[in-house]
């Protein structure tokens, strides 16, 4: 890219146009008065408002004005330049100027929005304006860059979201790195028996896909995986994923259990994190039968020869293949991918942070991804449910909303616990007979099948009491709950507090981000909600892309959601990255730095502070110059130049400043 | 970090057991703790429902007191041990903290009474001054009579940790179970250590209130408690003195011996029974036996 020149070309003829977006700002903001002022700012020769300026005849009015030759910049007030600067650039090269030569004012989340008074909002937008006004009279034509985009494509977590992702990309044919953290692909989903509405088995439905991502020739599957390192833009990203060592070599295991047979840990002593802590496995392990990879992983915190250096090493023996390898070390990947896909998921919530509701203190009561575990054939107890004495359950309380819909935990409602614990309520009558009380504040079951289902289990006569759990403790006052666990809750539908003696209780724990999230999101440079969830570029029409162009969200890790929207959502993300790969190419924002050689002095403090080496020294003339491929537009030079001779394009110091003089000349 | 101590009406009326009780123990642990000169109402219940500004008025001249008093030190704490108090005048210090222009209004209040406002001064309550400032080992070390062998529920009532949870656990506060257990007591586990004792409806609606207090005394009671230990005036005299009404009431035996949470520290550390106002309570006795002094922390009482 050339070096632009340090003056403007030309008195600068500039068009205002002010949106009213319908009432949203018309109705805040006095219109007339101020396209009156826009019109009596320096160089403005047409002020115009329009009922809807992004809408097809609004943007003609644009292209109009500039083939008429009444303008040759322009100035938009209107929304976020996130909803429609590109809208409006476009308009205005359509036009047949040069479309950087336009700048737009944000007067409906900056002003209309949020500001309550007209007089004081008219006054805020007509300073917003006059400060575009101010900079684009001194904007300069710019070209953008084309770089292809790589098509490969990476995809960060393995549950279901991720799994479906990186199935419908690979048979589009597109190379996939599926990166996982644990030993095995499945996430949540793997763990439930039975998925509502529909009672299917979960392991029946889920298990033929994971088998399919390990067997798909475009899909590099890299489980016991971390990303930890992301360089580069939309197109062209540079990943770092860090393989941890689980000292069982992937290519020669066959997973025939032998050398976890053969540890010389004779029974399981370590809690097993797949069944929730409920059961126990040996240093050496496969997380469940269906794993994926079917691969043993040994756990060097409780491994014997990793804790004493004394063990014999029976497994290593036991190995016919040899694949158990107590030298193995982490391996550093390093791939070029076009674009992410992010399917990190959620953590289910920690429920001793309800300190009232005993868990962690009594027996019996369990979370509810616990009960899953316990309910599922596979699982600790091979599906039966029993108490902590060994006895069936005749009653069991179900307590929704946990970390839930309450102001001290998470005031979001986590859609889907309504739902599991309708599941859950009726895999346990089906299992224990016990009488069932589901303890609901509302009974939240939008979706297809989903009410049906709520009917069914109301004619299974689970008892429903509304109302949310005050305190849940052994405290009995009547000889008849002696011995129970005794759920206090104002039922208020009777309009009473009730005292519900149970033997078991069911913790509905709510969704929240991963503990991780605000790592991850700061590696992938996206932004998170105050929650922790990732932000989607815009909640209704850009729900799976993120503001950093060319990464994507998909299932929960974008908020709580139950399977078929994960589904839905990984689905939408790979036909999103799908879509970037078939384009090619992208155009780069040309907001890269360049040098002003007049000034220069040629003393290396940028060449020093770039983190892209895109700076080098001319020695004959004894000067800085910037290599436009290489600068991503960070900025870092501009402000690390003592002599200012460094700029940025669409940001050089008289822009800016000429913007505040904007403000600072109209309020 | 400067103390003064603000008494309020019930540690000079019903719980002067308390008074007498918690500065013996901070005279015994060499932590000065002068009165507050002068100092008003806290505006509790009555002037808070009545009217909100003035009871913050009258919260704000005891702290402006309080900064005059500690002339020079820019650390200075109220130790508040009545609940309703700690509740009023803890409040007060945060709504002048949240709400600027209340503090303009209660400025010019206090102008008026010749005073400036001291919005810095703290209110603590002594639990939360004995845990985290002066420490359980130290309270460990002053130790001359061990409590081995007694059990102990703590009662810890509503107002000193809801609304605000400045210094325990809300949900399952701690730190008088943490000083019991320094102490060589053994504590309950019970439910309804924040669970209301009745309140003032013991004085309005009598049989509710005495209700309130019977669910805690007879819980305590079949959970083995020897003695209730409580940290507030009220939950005090709900608790230990209605105990024959309630008795005739439901036809129970609910004598448990109540007593603050001060005064089994008083004894623990060899205090004299006097000192700590053990005469002033109904049915102490059956704690004093307990706590017979012991050598080397082992029990050898009753
Ligand atoms: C108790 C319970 C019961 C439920 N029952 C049902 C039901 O019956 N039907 C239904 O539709 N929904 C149900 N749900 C909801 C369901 O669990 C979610 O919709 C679904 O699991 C979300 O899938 P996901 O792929 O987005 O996330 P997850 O299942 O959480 O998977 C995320 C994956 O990413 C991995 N990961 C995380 N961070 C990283 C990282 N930094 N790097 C690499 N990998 C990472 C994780 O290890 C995990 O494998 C239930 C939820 C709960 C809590």
């Amino acid at each position: 890219m050339s070096v632009p020149e340090n003056r403007t070309n030309g008195t600068p003829k500039i068009g205002v146009y002010i949106c009213h977006c319908g009432i949203n700002i018309a109705n805040k903001v006095n219109i007339k008065e101020t396209v009156d002022f826009a019109a009596k700012l320096p160089y403005v020769t047409v002020a115009k408002e329009y009922k809807f300026m992004c809408s097809d005849p609004g943007q003609e009015l644009i292209q109009q004005d500039i083939r008429a030759g009444l303008i040759d910049r322009v100035v938009v007030a209107s929304c976020s330049p996130l909803m429609h600067e590109a809208t409006f650039r476009n308009a205005t090269g359509e036009g047949g100027a040069n479309p950087f030569m336009f700048q737009m004012a944000n007067i409906r989340e900056h002003v209309s929005w949020v500001t309550f008074d007209k007089d004081a909002a008219t006054v805020k937008a007509k300073a917003l304006i006059a400060a575009a006004v101010h900079r684009v009279s001194l904007h300069r034509p710019l070209e953008q860059t084309r770089v292809p985009v790589h098509p490969d494509v990476l995809v960060v977590g393995g549950g279901i979201a991720g799994i479906h992702a990186s199935l419908t990309l690979a048979n589009a044919g597109k190379k996939v790195y599926l990166v996982e953290r644990e030993p095995t692909i499945g996430g949540h989903m793997a763990k439930f028996d039975k998925t509502f509405p529909t009672l299917d088995c979960s392991a029946c439905i889920l298990t033929p896909k994971m088998s399919a991502v390990r067997a798909h020739p475009n899909i590099t599957l890299w489980t016991y995986s971390e990303v930890v390192g992301v360089e580069g833009f939309v197109g062209n990203f540079k990943v770092k994923v860090r393989r941890k060592p689980r000292y069982v070599d992937e290519d020669l295991c066959v997973g025939c259990l032998e050398c976890i047979e053969a540890c010389i840990f004779k029974k399981g002593k370590f809690p097993d994190e797949f069944n929730q802590g409920l059961s126990q496995r040996k240093p050496i392990y496969i997380p469940f039968p269906q794993a994926t990879p079917l691969v043993a992983v040994i756990d060097p915190e409780t491994c014997a020869h990793f804790k004493t250096g004394k063990c014999k090493k029976p497994c290593a023996d036991a190995c016919q293949p040899g694949a158990v390898k107590f030298d193995q070390t982490e391996e550093i990947k390093e791939v070029a991918v076009g674009s992410v896909i992010l399917a990190t998921g959620f953590k289910a919530f920690d429920a001793a942070r309800v300190g009232r509701y005993g868990y962690g203190k009594y027996p019996n009561i369990y979370t509810s991804l616990e009960i899953e575990r316990l309910v599922n054939a596979a699982g600790p107890t091979g599906g039966e449910l029993k108490m902590a004495d060994g006895r069936k359950p005749k009653s069991v309380g179900i307590v929704h909303c946990v970390g839930s819909r309450d102001n001290n935990t998470n005031a979001y409602c986590s859609r889907v616990c309504c739902m599991y614990s309708l599941k859950l309520a009726h895999l346990i009558k089906e299992r224990t007979e016990a009488e069932v009380y589901n303890f609901y504040i509302d009974m939240r079951t939008p979706g297809k099948g989903y009410e049906e289902f709520y009917e069914r289990l109301l004619k299974e006569n689970v008892h429903f009491i509304r109302g949310r759990v005050a305190e849940i403790n052994d405290w009995a006052m009547i000889d008849e709950e002696k011995g129970h666990l005794i759920i206090r809750v104002e039922d208020t539908l009777i309009g009473r507090v009730r005292r519900v003696p149970v033997d078991m209780v069911v913790l509905s724990v709510g969704l929240e981000a991963q503990p991780d999230a605000d790592a991850v999101r700061r590696l992938f440079n996206i932004s998170c909600s105050h929650e922790g969830w990732f932000l989607e570029r815009h909640p209704k029409l850009a729900p799976v892309s993120t503001f950093t162009e060319g990464i994507f969200l998909a299932g929960a890790c974008q908020g709580p959601k139950d399977i078929p929207d994960c589904v839905a959502q990984a689905g939408a993300a790979a036909a999103e990255a799908l879509a970037l790969i078939d384009k090619g190419s992208v155009e780069l924002e040309p907001n890269t730095a360049f040098v002003n050689e007049e000034v220069c002095a040629g003393c290396h403090t940028c060449l020093n502070v770039c983190p892209y080496g895109a700076i080098s020294y001319i020695k004959e003339i004894n000067k800085a110059r910037v290599n436009g491929a290489l600068c991503k537009g960070c900025g870092t030079c501009v402000a690390a130049c003592p002599s200012g001779a460094l700029q940025q394009n669409l940001f050089t110091d008289e822009q800016i400043m000429n913007e505040i003089k904007g403000v600072m000349n109209h309020v | 970090m400067k103390y003064l101590y603000y008494p309020g009406c019930s540690l000079k009326s019903t719980g002067r057991a308390y008074e007498e009780s918690m500065l013996a123990v901070f005279g015994a642990l060499d932590i000065p703790l002068p009165e507050l000169h002068d100092w008003n109402c806290c505006g509790a219940t009555a002037y808070m429902a009545i009217s909100e500004l003035k009871a913050f008025a009258l919260c704000a001249r005891n702290f402006s007191l309080a900064a005059e008093q500690a002339k020079g030190d820019p650390d200075v704490s109220l130790v508040v041990p009545c609940a309703a108090c700690y509740l009023g005048l803890n409040k007060a210090y945060r709504y002048m903290h949240e709400h600027p222009d209340l503090k303009g209004t209660i400025d010019k209040a206090l102008q008026s009474a010749g005073l400036g406002l001291a919005d810095g001064v703290r209110v603590r309550h002594p639990l939360d001054v004995i845990v985290n400032d002066i420490g359980l080992d130290k309270i460990s070390s002053k130790v001359t009579s061990s409590l081995a062998g007694m059990k102990v529920a703590c009662y810890y009532g509503c107002q000193i940790i809801r609304p605000y949870a400045d210094f325990d656990d809300q949900q399952n506060p701690t730190t008088m179970n943490r000083i019991m257990h320094a102490l060589g007591a053994k504590t309950l586990d019970w439910p309804l250590k924040t669970r209301c004792c009745g309140g003032s409806l013991t004085g309005t609606i009598e049989d509710v209130g005495t209700r309130l207090s019977y669910i805690l005394l007879r819980e305590a009671k079949l959970r083995g408690a020897d003695v209730i230990v409580t940290a507030c005036p009220l939950c005090q005299f709900n608790l230990e003195c209605y105990q024959t009404t309630i008795g005739r009431m439901y036809h129970d035996r609910v004598d448990i011996p109540v007593v603050y949470f001060t005064q089994l520290m008083g004894m623990a550390m060899g205090l004299d029974a006097k000192a700590l106002g053990l005469q002033r309570l109904i049915s102490p006795r059956p704690v004093i036996k307990e706590a017979v002094p012991v050598q080397g922390g082992q029990h050898v009482g009753a």
